[in-house]
């Protein structure tokens, strides 16, 4: 049986890793330093993280290419799968990328700036490749919008029909984040993330809002993810991957031990 | 020297460097001929089997890998270096004919309700063929890594290795003789993926 997958967020800042409290907040400066992210990985690695998603925050050239040492630093000692994502803007970052030692690119803003990049992508390199990740935010008692650059800019567009599009462009899955929970803790949106994972035919990330093993387990049950993003629940220690699944796998998801 | 085939497949450093901690000789080719000393070749692949399958033809690496397979000497193809193997695909209409060294085409998962496609993440094999090399030191039931929406259909169901269900049972590994491919990637499967390479490391010592 497929297992649901637990997976830990690396935000990384010229090639440090770092956690904002919430969305917008690292341009602010208000990074809290949490380590370089090979050695990060590399924990998560032996915990029995199912892959590791690398987000890169930095919005210079000189950050883009510190990240590609990253990727192959990460890729070169854990074996398993890696994602990268932040500032792709095209085919030919993609295949950088990948080259390096990633498996999927995750794009948001230059997807929603461009959507043929989607199409160009799953062409060039397969669908499993294409990682479209979408910021939504509850605008309307039933509405989410489909907000870009870091959550600051709203879009117009509905989140499940962009999810929609995104797949039907060529996406291989879908990373789900919701601008409201995101750092807070204070658990996944459940409504929004099942929304998208029934519209859509491609697995479906869930990220945003973890802050208890309850919450992970509700969003693979009632949100109908097929994996769970985190980053500061696994950054600060409070719970390790081991933990997540231990505490899955009691509640009958089939996980990876 | 394990010669990996080189043809800008997205997976090709992961690859290279899971069979390098396992203690192996790994060069990176390009050309056919670099092939002829190799004590065993590695196909990796991921994405789409014409571009594969083209590439691979346009470096005539792959009448090379044929001619290899030949000598008896091991040869491990994965994911599309596993589709590649087989005779033909069914993906986007595809025109490209694969190796054929095994009989059989290249099929879709069937959609199903609920189904996502591709597989993505970690999925069971169960070992059909426990006498399989590859295998050993590796229980039933381990978790690979899979990404993938199609797979091949074996015509010969004997040469099946492994088998995995998602949303249908399907042959995710063969083997015959010489010949090791896997759907999964290895290179990507922590413990149990290092195990299996290490395995085929030392069937080419």
């Amino acid at each position: 049986m497929l297992a649901k997958r637990v997976i830990p967020c690396l935000d990384v800042h010229d090639g440090k890793v770092t956690r904002g409290v919430q969305f917008g907040k690292a341009e602010a400066g208000e990074l809290r330093n949490v380590g370089d992210p090979v050695e990060l990985a590399l924990r998560y690695n032996e915990q029995g993280a199912d892959e590791m998603v690398f987000f890169d925050i930095t919005a210079s050239a000189h950050g883009r290419a510190s990240m590609v040492s990253v990727i192959e630093r990460a890729a070169d000692q854990c074996f398993m799968p890696l994602t990268v994502g932040g500032g792709i803007r095209t085919v030919e970052d993609m295949h950088t990328m990948l080259r390096a030692g990633a498996d999927k690119t995750s794009i948001n803003s230059s997807a929603l700036a461009t959507p043929d990049l989607i199409r160009q992508g799953a062409e060039k390199f397969g669908s499993q490749c294409i990682v479209v990740s979408i910021d939504a935010k509850k605008v309307a008692p039933d509405r989410w919008e489909v907000f870009s650059h870091g959550g600051r800019k709203a879009t117009g567009l509905d989140a499940v029909e962009w999810a929609k599009k995104a797949v039907a462009l060529g996406a291989g899955e879908i990373v789900l984040n919701s601008i409201d929970a995101d750092g807070t803790k204070a658990g996944f949106d459940l409504v929004i993330t099942r929304r998208i994972s029934e519209s859509v035919g491609v697995p479906v990330v869930a990220s945003g809002g973890a802050g208890s093993l309850e919450h992970m387990a509700a969003v693979l049950l009632e949100g109908r993810a097929d994996a769970v993003l985190a980053a500061s629940i696994f950054h600060y220690g409070t719970y390790t991957v081991g933990d997540v699944k231990k505490f899955l796998a009691e509640k009958n998801i089939p996980v990876r031990l | 020297m394990i010669a990996l085939l080189d043809y800008d497949s997205g997976n090709l450093r992961s690859v290279q460097k899971a069979l390098l901690k396992v203690g192996a000789d790994v060069k990176v080719v390009r050309q056919p001929d670099e092939i002829k000393d190799a004590r065993a070749v590695v196909l990796p692949g991921v994405g789409a089997f014409d571009d594969c399958v083209n590439a691979l033809q346009k470096q005539d690496l792959l009448e090379a890998a044929k001619e290899f397979i030949k000598t008896g000497r091991p040869f491990l193809g994965i994911c599309v270096g596993y589709q590649a193997l087989f005779e033909k695909s069914e993906e986007f209409n595809s025109c490209a004919a694969g190796l054929g060294l095994f009989g059989g085409k290249v099929v879709r998962f069937q959609n199903q309700p609920g189904l996502k496609i591709p597989q993505i993440g970690w999925n069971q094999i169960q070992i059909t063929r426990e006498d399989c090399p590859l295998y050993k030191g590796i229980k039933s039931g381990s978790y690979v890594y899979f990404v993938h929406s199609f797979f091949p259909k074996p015509n010969d169901l004997r040469v099946v290795a492994t088998e995995t269900s998602y949303g249908e049972t399907f042959a995710s590994s063969v083997w015959r003789d010489n010949v090791y491919a896997t759907q999964f990637h290895p290179e990507k499967s922590q413990n149990i993926g290092l195990q299996l390479l290490k395995n085929f490391v030392g069937l080419a010592a």
